[in-house]
């Protein structure tokens, strides 16, 4: 017993390198796992404050860039609007919805901390749960495509697996043909302007420049831009092909977020949620 | 694709006379408060973990236990080439923890591995850089 105790005093620098290793190693592979319960993140109180501080005066630099973004899209608003109105006055059409209120609505967030540099981005939002959000929501940036999902939520903050992310996998269509495919980042490739669309079927003819929108088929609504086809030769080996494409959306420089909620999200979870599971 | 992690300058830097013990708490908290701001729970833990324990095995070989003749493992207390294998062998030692768990899968190894070198190199240059510029060498 005590030349084990010598033993392992001789060595306690491999010992405790063992131990402490093993506690980090523990904590990034149940951090892995789908839903995060931590509290050690950037939704936590200290950390949060710390970020919403930090970033006012980022925003301030921000602000005139930030505010030709929201003129633009003001101005498409409006000219939809007016669209919307002269149809109404014209030819007098009564549009009935028959689930009431609109499936999908939006919430304004401002970013308070975002990386890019990472293998797996986050991104931390303003709003939380007292503002309505819960996890899976999708988050979209003003006019420029798609950012990513709710990850975490605290009562006054919300973490957002960024599409930066290798978990992240998004249903997208190719505009022009309809063919989908997966958008997935970081396959080999750590630049935050480009991104992949795997899993299109081999006989859908492709060329550069088309435009990319999201399906409908995961949370996203259809039809939001999310980029342009830039590299049509990637070759992948099987009955799939691998398209890269330029991203709408920049990042960097990402300050306002929308947050979308969909009224039917949790339907349509427990409906498919039933479905048998023979894959 | 070369990301910097000046931080670890820190950990080089601690004192020569702490216990081993010690130097791991420290490690583990620095770690674990890089890992709050970076929302990266325990990747930066165990790098730090593992930069400690080559730092410990790197001394324990090169410099002699009795008398420690200098307080701190500087670059104007050690010298350039020590310092400079020390610091390269922890920071690498440090990257590949650290990128290896955060990408966490094996496909993209030498991805990864290319990644983890080029930060290597970038790191040690900052960390060289600010330690000349804080150079004093002892009057002896």
């Amino acid at each position: 017993m005590r030349n084990l105790w010598i033993f392992i005093s001789r060595y306690n620098a491999f010992f405790f390198f063992i131990i402490f290793f093993s506690i980090g190693v523990v904590l990034t592979v149940r951090n892995n796992s789908y839903q995060r319960s931590v509290t050690i993140n950037s939704t936590n109180k200290i950390v949060g404050d710390v970020y919403i501080n930090l970033n006012v005066l980022k925003k301030y630099m921000n602000l005139g860039s930030v505010n030709d973004s929201l003129a633009v899209e003001n101005a498409k608003l409006k000219t939809e609007i007016l669209a919307l109105k002269n149809i109404d006055t014209a030819k007098d059409v009564v549009v009935k919805d028959s689930i009431g209120p609109p499936q999908y609505t939006y919430l304004s967030a401002r970013v308070i901390k975002n990386s890019i540099t990472n293998r797996n981005n986050f991104i931390t939002i303003n709003r939380g749960k007292d503002d309505g959000i819960e996890t899976n929501m999708p988050v979209i940036s003003p006019g420029k495509g798609v950012v990513g999902f709710v990850q975490d939520v605290s009562d006054h903050l919300a973490t957002v697996r960024s599409l930066l992310h290798k978990d992240t996998h998004i249903s997208v269509s190719l505009k022009r043909n309809n063919a989908v495919g997966s958008l997935v980042w970081g396959d080999r490739n750590s630049d935050y302007r480009k991104a992949y669309i795997k899993e299109i079927p081999n006989h859908f003819k492709i060329k550069l420049k088309d435009t990319v929108v999201t399906s409908g088929f995961s949370f996203f609504p259809s039809g939001i831009p999310v980029g342009t086809v830039s590299n049509t030769g990637i070759s992948t080996g099987d009955n799939f092909m691998t398209v890269e494409i330029n991203l709408f959306n920049d990042f960097s420089t990402l300050q306002y977020v929308y947050v979308i909620k969909n009224k039917l999200a949790k339907e349509q979870t427990e409906l498919e949620a039933k479905l048998p599971n023979e894959q | 694709m070369a990301t910097p992690f000046v931080y670890i300058l820190f950990l080089l830097l601690l004192p020569f006379g702490i216990p081993n013990l010690l130097l791991y708490l420290i490690a583990f908290a620095t770690g674990l408060t890089l890992d709050a701001f970076y929302d990266t729970l325990g990747v930066h833990t165990a790098a730090c973990v593992t930069l400690v324990f080559v730092r410990i095995l790197f001394i324990s070989v090169t410099v002699s236990r009795d008398g420690f003749d200098e307080p701190e493992p500087t670059l104007g207390n050690m010298g350039i080439k020590w310092f400079l294998l020390y610091a390269f062998l922890c920071t690498f030692a440090h990257h590949i923890v650290l990128f290896f768990l955060e990408t966490f899968r094996l496909t993209e190894f030498s991805y990864t591995l290319l990644k983890c070198l080029l930060s290597a190199v970038f790191t040690l240059f900052l960390v060289t850089l600010i330690e000349f510029i804080f150079y004093n060498r002892k009057v002896r």
